[in-house]
């Protein structure tokens, strides 16, 4: 059975056939599964929401999250995502790359083969480093001379971040939020609805 | 001698993307409909990009002053 949004209900102004007043008021949402629009809003940013049929949304967080990913993998030529767990270079960025799901993870397939002593694919892309010695010049500065290295991990990091904002909706909703300024507040109750 | 600050004026163009897309992002955990959304996103980015100027004028004036 479809869930509805479980939104904590807060009061609803004005007359509700009325568009302008009702504009910031909550909407019930069909979440469907929750947790599979959870664990689709995690893997693709927006796949959530559009297993929801809630197209704009899912159009939005796509566009937004995805565009600030692969441009801040794009300006750090394509080494900002990668997974390493070695005591010289335990990559935590990762973590937060990691919440935006696919478009990460092929960093874990790179890691597993790169530690096996196998080549990496791709020509290296989302490959770990493969000589740290922060008393010497390695391959990761080399990166940091070449490439956007710390504006891309940035990027790439707050996109996944706002992932998790988008996966949170999936899961439970917009949190709705009252009008915070006196220009959206509607007017006040007229004398005869009393 | 050159503002620190200034010569890295060209930088504060990656900031853009980031606003916009984290104001909508922002936005759109709190509203279903698009109108809100973008109404809300617009008061969101006035507000990051308020708060940097402000700090922007912080540091430049401390820059300026002690430095």
């Amino acid at each position: 059975m479809p869930k509805q949004n479980t939104a904590p209900q807060l009061p609803r102004h004005g007359n509700h056939t009325n568009q302008k007043t009702d504009l910031f008021a909550p909407v019930d949402v069909d979440l469907r599964d929750p947790l599979v629009a959870t664990f689709l809003a995690w893997l693709w940013p927006g796949a959530g929401h559009l297993y929801q049929q809630r197209y704009g949304k899912a159009i939005l967080f796509m566009a937004c999250i995805l565009s600030i990913f692969f441009f801040g993998f794009a300006i750090g030529g394509g080494r900002v995502v990668y997974a390493s767990w070695k005591k010289e270079d335990r990559r935590l960025p990762y973590l937060c790359q990691l919440c935006i799901g696919a478009p990460a993870l092929p960093a874990l397939v790179q890691n597993y083969r790169v530690t096996r002593g196998r080549t990496a694919l791709f020509n290296g892309v989302m490959a770990p480093p493969r000589h740290v010695n922060p008393e010497h010049r390695d391959e990761l500065a080399e990166w940091h001379e070449k490439y956007q290295f710390e504006l891309g991990t940035v990027f790439t990091m707050i996109a996944g971040l706002l992932n998790v904002l988008a996966i949170y909706d999936a899961g439970a909703g917009p949190v709705f939020t009252p009008p915070d300024t006196k220009r959206d507040k509607p007017p006040p109750p007229e004398a005869n609805d009393r | 001698m050159e503002s620190m600050l200034l010569s890295n004026v060209a930088r504060f163009w990656f900031a853009i993307p980031l606003i916009i897309a984290i104001s909508l992002v922002y936005a759109a955990t709190r509203h279903e409909l698009m109108e809100p959304i973008l109404i809300h996103a617009w008061r969101i980015a006035v507000w990051i990009v308020s708060f940097m100027a402000i700090v922007f004028a912080i540091l430049l004036a401390v820059e300026t002053i002690w430095l």
